[in-house]
């Protein structure tokens, strides 16, 4: 790979956004076979980045990039390091495994094209996430994961189960989105630089800065949220309500683990300080526990797996912020296994459930006959996930434990941590690979294959696998025959689960091109590891056999310890989750509280609102910076017929307000109306007067046709305070109103336009009159604004006379249930 | 002269705020009239008066004579005057039409949009 590649680079991480687009087409025309050249794309990504292998062993980093707002300093620009491209890899090489196997589980789905179209574009962004070099491109790319996750979720929008797990999880982890934008921009300010691989150079001066600590409990907001930290977790576990495969792509292998790859990404430049090795070890490893016991007290296949993901994910945070040399080593290579493993396990839990119809752990057993490859697949990402030879998730716990085993108390304290957290997982592991299908035979409700289920059980065609009960209860009565998962649900576990046997056999070459380039991009400095399969006596080996000991002895009382788990658990009772309800419950009733208070319905209070602003702007400004106008001097030059308009105006109007029947009223109107057109023909204004008069003629002849027609009572309703109070709101305005201009006569007068219009209107417009003269040609433009402005009134009047309603008119249902 | 004739545009602007801060929608329509006048004035009187001399240059003349009016605030108040009249027109059909469904001009009656007793929303997600 080198700099010429950057056009590459930059195709291969809109790709899958272009194949988002082409998905529901394909599939309409291919079926659920568009999996196979959908893949392509993924697989097409993972061998192109495979090209790099080599040289980012070597130690090099790739970056490049475009300009995207350069006024502001933001580039569309990548970094390829060891950290990045082992995310990259196992994004498209899963996401590739994971396209066929949706193509298998929702065979015959009438949203199979929507989906596929869901998954690449989520596929697109995390791609964008960990490649991403400047802050805002990262932000932007995460914040898609969040709405793509959200898609996912309530991928199967007509369950309110999926719908409050897609609402959840968008709230948590875009709250927590909005979070690390704020931390980054926070970074942005104390250093000067706005991208990562510049962060790490400034590293000091960010740790010196008295803004540090706001900066990363800020991004430790967005990467806790993301990565389903305690007390965040739950959004995690509910997320479950997806279909199988996003469980596996985005809920174990990928998305959530994006919160871990921000801290990797981040520790050269926040690492090693008090805080962080406090708070991230403090919280991954409250993680560790609660993910493990609360995963203990679960039957449901999905549930179990998503809660030792809390628990691993606890776990690699833990490890990132613990501070010790072979802790970051231990995190990456955790990180690997995990992702192999857990992708495997959830795709195998997905075709349990395709083939037998139900994830509940104590109504499955004995499926070896009927499906030994998928067996065979969940054996050996189990024995990866328990940590036994020659797996990779042997090397991670051994590492792990490495870099726990120190001697201090806090040392002892988070090795006892893991110990027990990885017992639990290591039985939870077993429960999951082991129990569904040993055993004796039972009966089943059997598979359920897209469209030949939904048929036979009558169900909608949306459901799916897993959804509905009732269909369970049907296939009781016919026991079916259950047989293997289909082909294309078969690749992907099995691909995954041999990769962390090879990985853990070949640790040579594993380390060499994969964990060790990742680890040294994680600190900033060459790393090895050096890790094999091959036992060794030693403290972590102790520790190893510990841990396997305590899962076996778990495994063999799962159910007495299921019982402890729920019984300690419920005595508990309140949980996030419900907190989660309460917020949003709370925030719907204040928004209806603040609605109800401020928009009351009454027409008098709205318009009373604004005028009084419209007083207190006038007045308040005049009153606070003394501009007061002087009290006007008796007009000695008037002449008596001007004194007499005035009058008459004034007298119209007052007769207006106090008319007790609608024709005084109407007559009173026109009064003040001819009045002001009198007052303009005696000031100059012969234009104005002559529209004034024919405007004020019109008016009174359709007020007077209109009000003829209604029985209206045009005599004032008002007594009491409630003429008081009006009153004084109208008389705080007019004083307002009658101050403003005022002042503004008294103060010096600027002629410039009227001299500019002046100036010219005979020279260039060749036109007498300065009024028309500006109107159709110095204004041109804003007179026609005027006819179309009165032409869509027109129009507007015409279509309120011509559509007669019905008489009544429901208000618009806006509740769903209702509705639907 | 300006300052008196300030002081008969705050009774113009009191008496249409007056009128619009009534409950019934054709004395709010007599107000809005009331108010278009008010405004056209406040511009008029803002831009200085002089008496009887229209803004019109005479035969042979390149520029308006010194005791000219102002033909600024003239040019806005005519398109002003034309705005007002048809927004006016539209809110009396408006109100008409109402008055027509809804068989009142009290707009505490006219609560289809903003109901009284308004549901509180559904809680579910």
């Amino acid at each position: 790979m080198a700099a010429s590649d950057a056009p590459f680079i930059f195709i291969a991480l809109i790709a899958p956004f272009l194949a988002a687009v082409a998905a529901p087409a394909l599939t309409r025309v291919l079926g659920h076979w568009a999996a196979l050249p959908l893949a392509l794309v993924p697989a097409g990504i993972f061998a192109f980045f495979c090209r790099a292998l080599g040289d980012v062993a070597g130690g090099q980093a790739f970056t490049g990039g475009y300009l995207w707002v350069p006024s502001f300093n933001v580039s569309y620009s990548w970094l390829i390091d060891g950290l990045s491209l082992t995310f990259v890899l196992l994004i498209s090489g899963i996401g590739a495994l994971i396209l066929l196997y949706a193509g298998g589980y929702l065979k015959g789905h009438p949203q199979q094209g929507r989906f596929f179209s869901f998954i690449l574009m989520f596929m697109g962004s995390m791609l964008g996430v960990v490649v991403s070099d400047s802050f805002l491109m990262l932000f932007i790319y995460w914040e898609l994961t969040s709405i793509t996750s959200f898609l996912l979720i309530g991928f199967d929008h007509s369950r309110e189960a999926s719908r409050r797990a897609a609402i959840q999880a968008l709230v948590v982890t875009g709250g927590g989105g909005l979070a690390l934008l704020a931390g980054l921009i926070l970074v942005w300010n104390v250093t000067g630089v706005s991208t990562i691989s510049l962060l790490i150079e400034y590293a000091p001066a960010l740790k010196a800065s008295p803004y540090y600590f706001a900066a990363l409990l800020l991004i430790l907001g967005g990467a806790f949220t993301k990565s389903a930290q305690f007390p965040f977790h739950f959004w995690l576990p509910n997320a479950m309500e997806a279909p199988t495969p996003v469980s596996a792509y985005l809920h174990s292998a990928t998305m959530v683990k994006a919160g871990v790859f921000l801290l990797m990404r981040l520790q050269p430049a926040f690492g090693d300080t008090a805080p962080w090795e406090t708070i991230l070890p403090v919280f991954g490893g409250a993680t560790l526990l609660a993910g493990t016991v609360i995963g203990l007290r679960q039957t449901d296949l999905k549930l179990m797996l998503a809660y030792t993901t809390v628990a691993s994910l606890g776990l690699l945070v833990m490890m990132t912020g613990f501070g010790t040399p072979h802790a970051l080593e231990s995190a990456a290579l955790y990180l690997v296994a995990h992702a192999l493993f857990k992708g495997a396990l959830f795709m195998v839990a997905g075709a349990v459930d395709h083939e037998a119809g139900t994830r509940d752990i104590t109504r499955l057993g004995g499926l070896w006959r009927a499906m030994p490859v998928t067996f065979a697949a969940a054996m050996l990402a189990a024995l990866s996930m328990g940590g036994l030879p020659p797996f990779l998730g042997f090397l991670a716990k051994e590492e792990v434990y490495e870099a726990l085993a120190g001697g201090n108390p806090r040392a002892i304290a988070f090795t006892l941590a893991a110990v027990i957290g990885n017992g639990l997982m290591f039985a939870l592991a077993f429960a999951v690979a082991l129990k569904p299908f040993v055993g004796a035979e039972r009966p089943l409700p059997g598979p359920h294959h897209g469209s030949e289920a939904g048929t036979e059980a009558g169900a909608p065609p949306s459901a799916l696998p897993g959804t509905s009960p009732a269909r369970g209860e049907i296939g009781q009565r016919h026991p079916p025959h259950i047989h293997e998962a289909p082909f294309l649900m078969l690749i992907g576990p099995v691909v995954l689960a041999i990769s962390g046997l090879m990985a853990g056999i070949f640790s040579g070459a594993f380390h060499a091109a994969i964990s060790a380039p990742m680890a040294s991009a994680i600190a900033h400095e060459a790393r090895e590891i050096t890790i094999s399969a091959i036992p060794h006596l030693s403290l972590p080996f102790a520790l190893s056999l510990a841990t396997i000991a305590l899962g076996v002895i778990v495994y063999l009382l799962l159910d007495r310890a299921r019982e402890a788990a729920a019984a300690a658990l419920e005595s508990i009772g309140w949980g996030p989750d419900q907190g989660f309800d309460q917020a949003m419950r709370g925030l719907i009733r204040g928004a209806h509280l603040v609605t109800t208070r401020i928009q009351a319905g009454r027409l008098e209070t709205y318009i009373m609102v604004v005028f009084i602003t419209i007083a207190a702007a006038l007045l308040l400004p005049m009153a606070i910076f003394s501009e007061w106008p002087t009290w006007p001097a008796w007009p000695a030059d008037a002449g008596f017929h001007e004194l007499v308009i005035f009058a008459i105006a004034v007298i119209g109007l007052f007769a207006v307000v106090v008319a007790g029947d609608r024709l005084t009223a109407i007559v009173s109107l026109g009064i003040q109306g001819f009045s002001v057109a009198v007052i303009f023909m005696l000031y100059g204004a012969p234009d104005l007067a002559f529209t004034q008069f024919m405007v004020e003629t019109l008016s009174v002849v359709i007020l007077a046709l209109v009000m003829t027609r209604l029985d209206l009572q045009p005599s004032d309703h008002r007594h009491g305070r409630e003429l008081v109070k009006d009153a004084i709101i109208a008389l705080a305005c007019g004083v307002g109103f009658a101050a403003l201009l005022l002042r503004a006569v008294q103060a010096p007068f600027n002629t410039s336009l009227t001299d500019f219009f002046n100036a010219w209107s005979k020279v260039v417009a060749h036109g007498s009159n300065v009024v028309n003269v500006i109107i159709v040609d110095f204004r041109g433009t804003d007179t026609l604004g005027e006819i179309a402005v009165v032409t869509i009134t027109g129009l507007a009047i015409l279509a309120l006379i011509r559509i007669r309603g019905t008489g009544t008119v429901k208000p618009a249902d806006n509740d769903p249930e209702r509705s639907a | 002269m300006e300052g008196f004739m300030a002081i008969v545009v705050g009774i113009f602007f009191t008496v249409a705020i007056y009128l619009m801060l009534s409950q019934y929608i054709i004395r709010i329509l007599l107000g809005v009239a009331i108010l278009g006048n008010a405004v056209n004035m406040l511009l008029f009187i803002a831009g200085r008066v002089t008496r009887e001399a229209p803004p019109i240059i005479g035969k042979g003349m390149e520029t308006l004579p010194a005791s000219a009016a102002n033909p600024l605030p003239q040019a806005l108040i005519l398109t002003a005057i034309v705005i007002s009249f048809s927004f006016f027109a539209f809110l009396l059909v408006l109100a008409y039409r109402a008055y027509q469904t809804l068989k009142t001009d009290d707009t505490q009656q006219m609560r289809l949009a903003e109901p009284e007793d308004a549901s509180p929303p559904p809680l579910g997600y």
